[in-house]
């Protein structure tokens, strides 16, 4: 075992993902989710962005059984015991898809393009897919 | 003329296949969304409308599975969008002489 | 690599995880186990199907920092520590408690 699983990691970095393809079509919501959930693992401080199509990946109810792949939306709900706690999501974008919270899988903050732009800029790292 | 049946899989706020085929296609053709394609089905996005206003010449249907799969079963999806097993997704291949995909 | 159980070949990849967990039993887990050197025990059935109801809701394999976590909540904190998770699986609670539950590589794991 490497002792900073004990103690904690040296250095910490704001690592943010953000979020904006829908999640079956392609393999970019499932490839980063995973990266966000390893450099959780590693104790570093995480904010998760769900923007256009982006909020899709959060839909609850997905049953992905009929199309043969991984219903990774409960995926999610794990974030909790990776301790990312800081997820976003933007406001427009959720509406102009006739969503609201309500429908999401787990809770999330909804805030403004204005305040997610405020949120971006406080980021050492920031992961795109 | 052919009846052409016109595949979309894309979402229509992701790419602009959607508003490419709705430009191209002509009346009496049909529109069958399948994977995220099916985001077009929304009732209360704001491609709705887009979608509303080419149901005169025009005939929608979606991919069951795949609007299952994105959980889209307990939101309104917009009427007169036909929703199709893929059973139906074959039954309308066959009906139609050709089949156009915008990928 | 495979595994031959009950006249059965089961596939796995180059490090013994299963490629298909569908068709995991605990008849497998044990053959799994053996090659791990583990002889199986009910604490170590314990955290196996910890793992595997887990995996069942989340869909994922737990990161051993977070499986700790987990099982400290759930089964109390004198089993949710590493020192008596590594005892039961000394190479790694994550990693030899999943493959002998038949699930894939923890996420979080290099």
């Amino acid at each position: 075992m490497e002792e900073w699983e004990e103690e904690g990691p040296e250095i910490v970095k704001k690592f943010l993902y953000v979020n904006r393809r829908a999640p079956y079509g392609t393999i970019y919501a499932l490839e980063c989710l995973e990266v966000a959930l390893i450099t959780a693992a590693f104790d570093q401080e995480e904010s998760l962005i769900f923007m256009d199509d982006g909020v899709f990946q959060l839909k609850k109810n997905q049953d992905s059984s009929d199309i043969g792949m991984k219903n990774f939306s409960k995926t999610y709900r794990a974030l909790d015991d990776y301790d990312v706690e800081r997820i976003y999501v933007e406001k427009e974008s959720l509406e102009a898809r006739g969503l609201t919270a309500d429908d999401l899988i787990i809770p999330v903050e909804v805030l403004s393009s204005e305040e997610l732009r405020e949120i971006i800029d406080k980021q050492d790292v920031v992961i795109s897919s | 003329m052919s009846h052409i049946l016109h595949l979309v899989n894309k979402s229509p706020t992701e790419r602009n296949g959607f508003d490419t085929c709705l430009r191209m296609a002509k009346p009496g053709d049909s529109v069958l969304m399948i994977e995220d394609g099916v985001y077009a089905a929304l009732a209360n996005a704001d491609f709705a409308k887009t979608i509303i206003g080419s149901m005169n010449d025009l005939s929608f249907y979606a991919l069951g599975p795949d609007i299952t799969a994105r959980g889209l079963n307990d939101v309104p999806l917009i009427e007169d969008v036909h929703v199709v097993d893929y059973e139906g997704f074959v039954d309308l291949v066959t009906e139609t002489d050709v089949t156009q995909s915008w990928l | 690599m495979a595994y031959e159980c009950n006249g059965t070949t089961v596939e796995a990849d180059e490090e013994g995880y299963l490629t298909d967990i569908s068709l995991w039993n605990p008849e497998l887990a044990a053959l799994i186990a053996v090659g791990e050197n583990i002889e199986m025990g009910d604490d170590h059935w314990e955290v196996v199907n910890f793992l595997r109801d887990y995996y069942e809701e989340y869909q994922i394999a737990p990161a051993v920092r977070v499986l700790t976590k987990v099982i400290k909540k759930t089964l109390g904190a004198d089993k949710g520590n590493s020192k008596y998770l590594y005892e039961l699986f000394p190479y790694g609670p994550a990693k030899q408690a999943c493959k002998i539950a038949g699930l894939p590589k923890p996420t979080g794991c290099i």
